[in-house]
């Protein structure tokens, strides 16, 4: 019973992981600018995914469309928040130190999480409807909720998209130039500020993604991003930063490293993400999954 | 323009530094202590600066500033040695021991790994000490008053004492740091981050200074840490928290790397701002000071040093 | 100029005159750290800045029922600066008293916070009045011949306590027991004293499970899951805020509240919030004798509806804590019939007051922390949805708070000694 339950809550928590983290990945890995505003984004997509549920149930629309609605929001949340931070903040800044743009993004973070709360103040918001309108269904004797199932297909469905978009579509293949050779991709004429744009909005849309899909289980309140930053930080250096492949392989080792503490020994729960990833950096000094590089001469 | 490589001129702004320390003797008692608890977490920010100018961004220096915190509070309310005299080199002590230990596995990583790899090392002392039930937990634990070299000032002199050795400490950490950028092994630094390979080819292991500047700013932050501890009379594992340690990182970028003083004046300018913002808007002092930030950046993107360098030349 | 504007200027000078006559002192003023940012700003902070303003207003009109019908403090009037007790507490500390000047700070969440400041208060000899803050060690240790610190809220003590009592006196099956609780000091402290509870009650239970989530993880499925397979009969958690209300979301759709007994100590500040998320039948708690589980009174009935009218929504428990900490300072301070700190320390030591949550008595930590019942029941609600409880046992003071020379820790382990339950 218990590996049963381990078995479950590793996938369910590896999802999440995933989902709060590839959006980081993503916008590392082409633009080199690691983004702590990330948690401000999630934050924002459960607030938004939340108040627009909120009206939704209060003009008593059917139930099954909720779904639409938070997929809906979440997406112009993401899309109207990522191009506007990008297209005011960031674009002057291309080009700076990563860790200066580090530093920028962290300011970002203050600034939208006082944002958020001047805009839905301090009160919880609860969307908990989505939650339980799937029911559960019993693995011998451990109900679990259908709706942390949905989630690891939702995972699934948007790690596929993506690999998809990257590889199989025009825009995608630019972005890999673009991530290849920033200066050779623009001197063959690609647009890299267009690129750069795209993929901001599109890690922004991710994050929101993640939080909107979170919002029914939880109270959104404030400093929800926080807690969030630092995971998605730990789930990307352990696959290797800028891979979506180690977003992937990252998300499960430190989901199912979670799972395994809290049933066997709770005490630990902790420290697991962080002793794996101390572990896997000194082992692969960069990640898993990440492209050896050059020394510059 | 590259951040100055010359410190010979830099005397003079730790003399400026000195000066400004004396004055703040005689302000009102909450800026005095404003500037103490700034001057002590500036010793933490001029750590990182100096693995900046290798290149190296340490998101994680909170882990000595905790050290250093945690010895002279171990030592002051659990063993009950209470003097100065001990407690400091104590701080320093332990966060060399452990700089050294880490130092050998952290000296062979950069960039953002370092970054990411300081940061994951500092959490775990996070996890420890709040799992430390018999240290407060998350709550800490308080430190009793301290002696100085014996002597044991009463209640109403406390303050000024701790004031006058956080000065006195910080403005011989800005010295001693002062010496090591003059060193060999300090101006070698800027080359770790220009070319490792050439300095390489020039029979330098860059690993080593590394290894080196990581262990002089390990025992600046834990100087650091000891004094915050003995002036606020608290420590928790907050101080190892990544938000703290981001703090230091924000303020070695805000003030440059140009000088040694000036991560602690830039540490004082952002503690002013925020407590103003605080006062003035309690529900949007984040705002405030992230905008700030975010205009430093913009406006000064050599920090705020560059201000002072332009006006030398 | 006429005579009449002469006329006219002297008149409303005479009003002006007048109504400085009516305030003619300088007016009291408060430094209040509540939190207005982070996680605790909603479930705490909040409550408890909306409870400042409405007694405060309500105390400068003299709109209390009695014994606090005379206006202000002493006669003079109120005024509150709030400060986010999510900044640095020391520093902010320090700025309220030595640049603001405040007469007296009244306020904290945080065990962190309130041990940080504590020795602070007695070194700076600022009147400083604790609200909340779980830890029993404010004067068992921290501050243990204090003169200028209060704390007008129980400790965490008696919510482990009375939880245990509660689930023994109800007879609840308790031969597997199991926790989850946040894994910084108020959570730690929370289950340890639970389990030493229940070694004292002599329940012979067993350990099912433990569980530590990191402080807002946000998602329990795993623990959750932990839980329900444990074969727990009895779960106890000190969840409160965004965790526990994300904890009821996620556990009652999966069947824990009706596969275990489940006590949630903080509960009540969760019913108004998600009332038709909480299974009936779940154990609730307010931290003492709040909200819910006040015993009835002009004072209470006033209260409520005072706060209600002006915040559209019945107090919780930590908004009754700081109306119970302004009361009492308002106590002590016309008690000591003057304005001298050391003077109203003085009369604040053992004092006894009527509060909405009925009386408080200073009488441990040499007569600087109060002591007050606790209560537990389930959950209900009416016929209309309104959220209620019921089965409710309330014990007194004696019954669950340590005598004055004992700490909570040493009282547990005893078993404990000297404990009166009616």
């Amino acid at each position: 019973m218990k590996l049963v339950a381990i078995l479950l809550d590793g996938l369910n928590y590896s999802a999440w992981l995933f989902l709060v983290a590839v959006g980081l990945t993503l916008i590392y890995g082409v633009m080199r600018i690691l983004n702590i505003a990330h948690g401000a984004f999630y934050a924002i997509g459960a607030y938004v995914c939340a108040s627009a549920l909120g009206l939704y149930y209060s003009a008593g629309l059917p139930e099954a469309g909720a779904f639409l609605m938070m997929g809906l929001s979440a997406l112009v949340a993401g899309f109207v928040v990522g191009l506007l931070i990008e297209r005011v903040v960031l674009r002057k800044l291309y080009g700076q130190d990563e860790v200066i743009m580090v530093l920028v993004t962290y300011a970002l973070f203050l600034i939208l999480s006082d944002a958020v709360k001047l805009t839905w103040g301090v009160e919880s918001y609860y969307v908990f409807q989505p939650y339980a309108y799937f029911g559960y269904i019993e693995f011998g004797n451990l109900p679990y909720q259908v709706y942390d199932l949905l989630v690891v297909g939702l995972a699934i469905v948007a790690g596929i998209g993506l690999w998809y978009w990257l590889n199989r579509t025009r825009t995608g293949i630019l972005m890999t130039a673009v991530v290849a050779d920033r200066e050779v991709a623009a001197a063959m004429g690609v647009n890299v500020t267009r690129i750069f744009a795209l993929t901001f909005a599109i890690g922004t849309v991710l994050a929101a993604v993640a939080g909107a899909a979170t919002a029914p289980k939880i109270a959104v309140t404030p400093g929800i991003g926080v807690e969030v930053i630092i995971l998605a930080f730990a789930v990307v250096v352990i696959g290797g930063l800028g891979s979506i492949p180690g977003a992937v392989v990252g998300a499960i080792f430190a989901g199912y490293a979670r799972a395994i503490c809290v049933h066997v020994a709770p005490q630990f729960e902790l420290f697991a993400i962080y002793a794996v990833m101390a572990v896997v950096l000194a082992i692969r000094p960069h990640g898993l999954f990440a492209r050896a590089e050059g020394r510059k001469i | 323009m590259m951040p100055t490589l010359d410190f010979r001129r830099d005397h003079l702004f730790v003399a400026v530094l000195a000066l400004l320390v004396i004055v703040g003797f005689f302000l009102p008692s909450w800026m005095r202590f404003l500037i103490q608890t700034a001057m002590a977490s500036g010793l933490v920010a001029l750590g990182v600066m100096l693995q900046m100018r290798a290149g190296l961004v340490s998101f994680g220096q909170g882990l000595f500033f905790c050290i250093g915190g945690y010895a002279v509070g171990l030592l002051a309310a659990k063993a009950g040695i209470t003097d100065v005299a001990l407690l400091l080199p104590a701080a320093a002590l332990a966060a060399l021991v452990i700089g050294l230990v880490l130092g050998l596995l952290l000296s062979r990583y950069r960039e953002i790994f370092y970054a990411m790899l300081t940061l994951a090392v500092s959490m775990i002392l996070y996890g420890l000490l709040v799992k430390a039930a018999s240290l407060g937990s998350t709550d800490g634990f308080n430190i009793p008053a301290v002696s100085y070299f014996g002597f044991v000032p009463d209640q109403a002199a406390r303050p000024d004492w701790s004031y006058a050795l956080t000065g006195v400490v910080v403005l011989a950490g800005c010295l001693g740091a002062l010496a090591y950028l003059r060193s060999g092994a300090g101006a070698m630094l800027d080359a770790v981050r220009e070319n490792e390979i050439r300095l390489s080819y020039l029979g330098t292991s860059p690993r080593v200074l590394v290894f080196v500047v990581y262990a002089v700013a390990a025992v600046l932050s834990g100087l650091g840490g000891g004094l915050w501890a003995i002036s606020s009379g608290h420590v928790d594992p907050e101080m190892t928290y990544w938000t703290t340690s981001g703090q230091f990182v924000f303020v070695a970028l805000l003030a440059g790397r140009g000088s040694v003083v000036a991560p602690v004046m830039a540490y004082f300018l952002l503690e002013l701002l925020r407590t103003y913002a605080l006062d003035i808007a309690p529900n949007a002092w984040q705002l405030i000071l992230g905008s700030a930030m975010l205009a430093v950046i913009v406006l000064l993107p050599r920090g705020l040093w560059s201000l002072v360098a332009r006006a030398r030349t | 100029m006429t005579l009449k504007t002469v006329l006219a200027g002297t008149a409303s000078l005479c009003l002006i005159a007048g109504a400085v006559q009516a305030q003619d002192q300088e007016p009291i003023t408060l430094g209040i750290p509540v939190f207005l940012s982070g996680a605790a700003s909603g479930p705490f902070g909040l409550p408890q800045r909306n409870a400042a303003e409405v007694i405060i207003a309500e105390l400068n009109a003299g709109n209390l029922p009695a014994p606090y019908d005379t206006k202000g403090i002493n006669g003079r009037m109120v005024e509150a600066n709030y400060v986010d007790e999510a900044a640095d507490a020391v520093q902010e500390y320090r700025n309220m008293a030595e640049r603001e000047g405040v007469d007296a700070v009244v306020g904290y969440t945080s065990s962190g916070n309130c041990k940080a400041v504590a020795p602070l208060a007695e070194e700076l000899q600022q009147l400083t009045v604790l609200v909340d803050c779980g830890t029993p060690q404010i004067f068992e240790s921290v501050v243990t011949d204090p003169t200028y610190l209060f704390r007008t809220g129980p400790t965490g003590t008696i919510d482990s306590v009375g939880a245990a009592r509660y689930l023994v006196d109800t007879g609840v099956d308790m031969s597997e027991v199991a926790g989850i609780n946040q894994n910084y000091a108020w959570g730690q402290d929370a289950w340890a004293d639970f389990t030493g509870s229940l070694i004292a009650l002599d329940t012979g239970s067993d350990i099912a499970t433990e569980q530590f989530p990191q402080v807002f993880a946000g998602q329990y499925g795993a623990e959750i899951s932990a839980l329900l397979t444990s074969g727990a009969k009895a779960i106890h958690t000190s969840f409160w805020g965004g965790d526990l209300e994300a904890f009821i979301l996620q556990a009652a759709p999966r069947g824990l509240f009706a596969r275990s007994a489940v006590v949630m100590t903080t509960g009540e500040a969760a019913m108004q919030r998600l009332p038709n998320e909480i299974p009936e039948g779940a154990i609730i708690g307010a931290r003492g004798p709040y909200s819910y589980f006040a015993p009835e009174s002009e004072l209470a009935t006033w209260f409520r509806d005072a706060y209600e009218k002006a915040h559209g929504q019945p107090p919780s428990y930590p908004a009754w804590k700081m109306a119970q900490a302004l009361l009492g300072l308002k106590s002590a301070w016309e008690k000591a019939g003057s304005d001298d700190p050391a003077a109203i320390a003085k009369a604040f030591e053992n004092l006894e007051y009527e509060t909405p949550a009925g009386t408080v008595r200073m009488a441990i930590g040499n007569g600087h922390q109060a002591v007050q019942g606790i209560a537990y029941g389930t959950y209900k609600q009416d016929a209309d949805g309104n959220p209620g409880v019921e089965n409710v046992i309330a014990y007194a003071a004696e019954c669950v708070n340590p005598p004055n020379d004992t700490t909570a820790a040493a009282w547990i382990e005893a078993g404990f000694p000297g404990a009166s339950c009616n």
